[in-house]
């Protein structure tokens, strides 16, 4: 396959210049995520307000497909409801494990080519697990391993 | 420069490993993660037929002619390890799975032996497999570790802190050879004789060394030595662990099960003599077999002519990688072992690999089985490319081309 099927040119921006890469200094909620096979590192904050995520910001370090995912769900999550997040992270899941694209949603869409690299799958899951397990409020470090 | 008469025929060698001849993702495989696993020689893979068209039978066991065979084939390969490694005697060579049990082993045996305040001495440039049991082992006894410290990216021990991290506390003192991260190369009989005047007891691990350089076991000055076969062309699943025969002895057994005993009653057994004491249940016969051959294989290369071929590559590749923006290299700038490992900024090497294998070069990220080094030097995760004897000046232009399109590829963050 072409490697650019994998690195769509949304991941490769969202990587060189990822979105609400901060700390975010009135955070309610916070979790770590990790992957100790890739050694992707990151943490996710969250800000909720009534049952919605006014804000949402991540930092870390990893791999292109772990740094622009976190990156572009951060986009796409804040102002969501949690009932709205959890059903977007499913059809992500859907997107990056059977590679079928959501056409509402090209975003999300650049990283169907994952699912043709099994391994890569928990990089591009890892902030959305630390995200829900932020607006949960589980404070065990998420773990894609 | 023209190579002596002697140099072997790097080129005919590399006709003998039948699996670096095939395409990957379109490309020609560029095998470059020979620290992980070595690939084997068909000398290796028709030993390995041949033991189960032939001869395969239990050791030690039946009174039959296979058994027999069986039985002569797997002490001539623990025979056959003793002169790889001038050891004294066959007995001082114990079978094992691979580096890991044969460093578990020594470990658990152990356990008797400390009492709480002693100390462990390792290095910061272990392998998972060379820190954990001993961890293990200090939860056990209420030991302490201590670490011999690593100075910069160049990946030296620090030796003058030897003499005093060696004090009287410290029982056992356990390193690497080679690093597996950095490519450092210890220099082993000093450290052994620095313990050895303090009574201390020392274990190598060989894991990166085994197939890669001579090893006299005489020379180095060492009491244990572990090694894997399958990282020195040889099968997945032997390993061996070299221990002095009066240590061995001294030793209480790892396993227990058939093969270890000598008398078993309802209550308690006696022990088989060295080297079957810490043998337990039916080893990997086969195994022992592919890893004769191999040994013979490399010896019929010569490791001291691999050694200089493996250098030579990890320089080249060093030289041809350091151009590159953005590039950080690890390890000594001097003598080294087969392995080159460095980082790209903003670039993580779990993506240099991926795009590393769509263009067939076969390479290793992340941490290397050595997280706390890699924290020390502050880089989450390299880029590992490590050669053997069968690596071509040609694949190393091939793997700088690769990494300098990578790095354009990625880019860097801004």
């Amino acid at each position: 396959m072409d490697l650019t099927e994998l690195y769509q040119s949304v991941i490769l921006e969202n990587n060189r210049r990822p979105r609400n890469f901060r700390k975010l200094p009135d955070a309610n909620r916070v979790a770590a995520g990790n992957n100790p096979v890739c050694g992707d590192e990151l943490t996710v904050y969250v800000r909720l307000e009534d049952g919605r995520i006014a804000d949402i910001s991540f930092e870390g370090a990893g791999c292109a497909i772990s740094q622009a995912s976190a990156s572009v769900m951060t986009q796409r999550l804040k102002g969501r409801t949690i009932a709205e997040a959890e059903a977007l992270f499913g059809r992500f899941k859907d997107i990056v494990t059977q590679g079928v694209p959501d056409e509402e949603d090209l975003d999300l869409s650049a990283f169907a080519g994952v699912h043709q690299f099994p391994a890569r799958i928990k990089c591009a899951t890892l902030g959305w697990h630390a995200a829900l397990n932020a607006i949960h409020g589980e404070a065990a470090t998420a773990t894609t391993e | 420069m023209k190579p002596p008469a002697s140099a072997p025929d790097w080129a005919a060698l590399r006709a003998d490993f039948p699996i670096l001849d095939q395409t990957v993702h379109g490309r020609p495989l560029v095998y470059l993660d020979n620290g992980a696993t070595t690939q084997k020689p068909r000398a290796v893979i028709a030993a390995l037929a041949r033991f189960y068209e032939r001869d395969n039978a239990n050791v030690h066991r039946a009174i039959h002619e296979l058994s027999y065979r069986a039985t002569t084939a797997y002490e001539d390969a623990r025979a056959r390890v003793a002169r790889y490694l001038t050891a004294a005697s066959p007995e001082e060579i114990v079978f094992t799975r691979g580096t890991t049990e044969s460093i578990n082993l020594v470990a658990y045996v152990f356990t008797p032996l400390l009492r709480p305040g002693d100390a462990i001495l390792l290095t910061e440039m272990e392998h998972h497999s060379n820190l954990v049991p001993w961890q293990l082992l200090a939860r056990r006894t209420g030991a302490r570790l201590r670490f011999v410290p690593v100075t910069g990216d160049e990946g030296r021990l620090d030796l003058d802190r030897l003499d005093e991290l060696l004090d009287g506390r410290v029982k056992l003192f356990a390193f690497t050879h080679v690093s597996n991260t950095l490519g450092t190369i210890n220099p082993v009989a000093e450290l052994c004789a620095r313990a050895r005047a303090r009574g201390v007891v020392t274990l190598v691990d060989a894991a990166q060394s085994a197939g890669h350089l001579p090893l006299d076991v005489q020379q180095l000055g060492c009491d244990f030595l572990a090694f894997s076969g399958h990282k020195m062309a040889g099968p997945t699943g032997i390993g061996v662990l070299y221990g002095r025969h009066a240590l061995l002895e001294s030793l209480d057994p790892f396993h227990g099960g058939g093969e270890m005993i000598a008398s078993v009653h309802f209550e308690e057994s006696t022990w088989n003599k060295v080297p079957h004491k810490f043998e337990a249940g039916t080893p990997d016969i086969a195994g022992a077999v592919g890893l004769h051959a191999a040994m013979d294989y490399l010896d019929g290369v010569g490791r001291a002519a691999i050694a200089r071929h493996d250098e030579d590559l990890a320089r080249a590749a060093c030289d041809k990688l350091r151009g590159i923006p953005g590039i950080r290299l690890l390890g000594p700038a001097g003598a080294r072992g087969a392995v080159v490992s460095f980082a790209l900024a903003g670039i993580h090497a779990h993506d240099v690999v991926t795009f590393a294998d769509q263009e067939g070069v076969a390479l290793r990220g992340g941490h290397h089985c050595t997280q706390p080094l890699l924290r020390k030097l502050g880089v989450p995760a390299t880029t590992r490319a490590s050669f053997y004897l069968y690596n071509t000046p040609a694949e190393v232009d091939r793997l700088a081309e690769v990494i300098r399109q990578a790095a354009k590829f990625f880019g860097a963050r801004d």
